[in-house]
């Protein structure tokens, strides 16, 4: 078609669309760019070897796709986090984090914006995100930080690493830190030492969110809550730097 | 081997002409400005990497890491040419490549020592490097071939100072391989780094090459002129030729990286990701601008060329002097890649970051990359010294 022509045609706008046509316009929009719509969690990022091979329209994974026993993540519902840094502070005293040289596993960031002459603050939870593809794990020369292969929680092994920190400009998160302390990279393991092998089902910042803003689960087990909402209908659902390849398996929603 | 016939050795290899006061003081300066440089990396171990040094959670890496690179680059360059000249022959410049091996140990030597004091814990490396790799990683592969080339090219030296011709080019042929493979991993270190736009891609991994054979090229004929010139005497016509030869190869591969720096800096302004264009705004106009246009761009690439020109690959003092300036443009030039790859946030937009982190290295910083020429310099003057007489003989082969 001649776009000069077709520049000419009046806009019809979208009210007159079906609300059947619409939903199918966006979902396919957002299923080619990566975000996905009817939960179809895999499509999105995280589970490199996980896909639903039997049925490419079924939004639920087939049972055996994940590549860990169980395949740990969070949710933030980033909506709901008002900045009050309890699960900052909740992980320092669990994990022991030092307090100088920049050393956080979790922090809030916080962004300002303007909108009809109202400022909005924003504030958003971040940690290391346990990548499936994660870039820290494939450039460590020693193998001092690896994939857990029980949970799938990227783990350190502090007597392994050699300070050369390419891990830490590896990470597009900006997850790793120097802890003096283990002269070592040290960063986020979920908890795994200090609360999950314990028994305890959450991690310490999640625990603590007064807003309960952290959901943190096995994403293979439906009967989690973690579940439910990746694989709420018509929730829009991201990741943070898609783009990098590293398959995170920490999402973000509004809920 | 007893001491009496290493002693025949060295006499054979001495240069007793270099036994003057004069010499003496500069070795000795240099070896000072290695031991004080490099003292200030040795306190990172008592005072801790993180107090001494300016780098932070956000920009990792710094100058140490920078400096390491132009070694490394540099000793590429060198060993390559070496056995270029070594393996294939016509070429002139291998009336000058047994100075060329010398120098690609004294540069890796270099490279080491700022390394050294740059990882925090290396003890854990040299146990852990080897009971448990990560074939994934540049960093294995690069710092184990980087150690495999500097064996080789020892056995190699020692060849061509004992006069064990074949072992010699054997190990230099492994030691060029080891050296060639190293410095592509070196490459790949930043260029598969997807987190870092500025620095991941297909074409770093052939930057750093053209960047060894431009640095390889600039330090034999900086390093040859040297020589001659410690020595206050004139150089022979085929040391003169393979100066000049070691100069048209300067020339073209300056041309080359000047091409390759256009459009790898063209590219970050056509599309791709906006963290690697924000990282290109501070080598053009933000803060590493006047590293880039001033010592990169005027006084690395353009100041040489026109040297160059100006000289016609006669006037040796000359072409030198651009030389030494493409050294000193491709050392900023490393710290400009370096810093440029990590100062802008990732999470850009939030927190209220500046668009550009500031990074100013340490005094302690400094020091190191003092006692890294340190080490250069007195390994240059020590080689003279000691084997003079084997890098102005003939090949071995």
């Amino acid at each position: 078609m001649n776009i000069e022509e077709l520049e000419k045609e009046k806009n019809e706008g979208i009210d007159s669309l079906p609300l059947q046509e619409r939903r199918k316009f966006l979902k396919m929009g957002l299923s080619v760019t990566g975000v996905f719509l009817g939960g179809s969690v895999l499509s999105l990022t995280s589970i490199s070897h996980a896909s639903n091979q039997k049925n490419a329209d079924m939004d639920i994974p087939a049972e055996g796709q994940y590549p860990y026993p169980k395949h740990y993540g969070m949710i933030m519902r980033q909506n709901r986090c008002v900045g009050c840094e309890l699960c900052v502070e909740a992980c320092k005293q669990t994990n022991h984090v030092p307090n100088d040289h920049g050393a956080w596993r979790t922090a809030i960031q916080e962004k300002i914006t303007t909108e009809n002459g109202s400022e909005k603050r924003e504030f958003r939870p971040v940690l290391c995100n346990q990548c499936n593809r994660p870039p820290c794990v494939r450039v460590c020369p020693t193998k001092a930080t690896y994939k857990d292969p029980e949970t799938g929680i990227v783990v350190m092994d502090y007597k392994k690493c050699i300070g050369c920190k390419t891990c830490m400009a590896a990470c597009p998160y900006n997850a790793r830190y120097f802890n003096e302390e283990k002269y070592a990279i040290d960063k986020c393991n979920f908890c795994i030492d200090t609360r999950l092998a314990e028994g305890k089902k959450e991690t310490a910042c999640a625990a603590a969110c007064p807003a309960r803003v952290r959901i943190f689960g096995d994403l293979k087990d439906k009967s989690t809550e973690i579940y439910r909402l990746l694989h709420t209908p018509d929730s829009k659902i991201w990741v943070l730097r898609p783009d990098t390849g590293a398959l995170p398996n920490v999402f973000y929603i509004n809920a | 081997m007893t001491n009496n016939s290493l002693s025949a050795i060295f006499a054979e290899t001495a240069d007793p002409r270099l036994a003057t006061p004069g010499m003496n003081r500069a070795t000795i300066f240099f070896l000072i400005v290695t031991i004080v440089g490099l003292s200030c990396g040795v306190l990172a171990f008592i005072f801790g990497h993180h107090t001494i040094y300016n780098n932070t959670r956000e920009m990792p890496w710094g100058m140490l890491i920078s400096t390491y690179a132009f070694w490394a680059i540099t000793s590429t360059g060198l060993c390559m040419y070496a056995a270029m000249s070594h393996v294939f022959g016509g070429t002139r410049m291998g009336m000058v490549s047994n100075r060329m091996v010398w120098m690609s140990i004294i540069c890796i030597m270099g490279a080491f020592a700022t390394i050294g004091v740059e990882i925090a814990s290396p003890h854990r490396m040299l146990l852990y490097n080897i009971i448990s790799p990560n074939p994934l990683s540049n960093i294995w592969w690069m710092g184990t071939l980087y150690g495999l080339a500097v064996g080789c090219m020892i056995i190699e030296f020692a060849g061509i100072v004992t006069g064990l011709g074949k072992l010699a080019l054997v190990m230099g042929v492994f030691g060029a391989l080891a050296e060639v493979l190293a410095n592509s991993c070196l490459g790949g270190v930043f260029a598969t780094l997807p987190a870092r736009p500025y620095w991941y891609g297909a074409q770093l991994p052939i930057y750093f090459l053209t960047s060894a054979f431009l640095c390889g090229a600039a330090a034999a004929v900086l390093f040859n002129y040297l020589a001659y010139k410690i020595r206050d005497e004139k150089m022979s016509t085929s040391v003169h030729l393979a100066v000049k030869s070691a100069g048209k190869a300067m020339t073209l591969v300056l041309i080359l990286y000047t091409v390759a720096t256009f459009w790898r800096l063209v590219s970050f302004y056509v599309g791709g990701p906006e963290l690697g264009r924000t990282a290109a705004d501070a080598l053009i106009s933000g803060p590493l601008a006047i590293n880039f246009w001033v010592l990169e761009v005027c006084i690395g690439l353009i100041i040489p060329i026109i040297l160059i020109i100006l000289s016609r690959l006669e006037n040796m003092s000359m072409l030198a002097f651009a030389g030494f300036l493409i050294l000193v443009g491709q050392f900023v030039a490393r710290y400009d890649l370096v810093v440029a790859g990590q100062n802008v946030p990732q999470n850009l937009g939030w927190d209220n970051l500046p668009t550009h982190f500031s990074y100013v290295p340490s005094f302690f910083e400094f020091g190191v990359i003092a006692g890294s020429i340190g080490v250069v310099a007195f390994g240059f003057l020590m080689g003279e010294r000691v084997f003079g007489k084997t890098f102005t003989q003939k090949e071995h082969h």
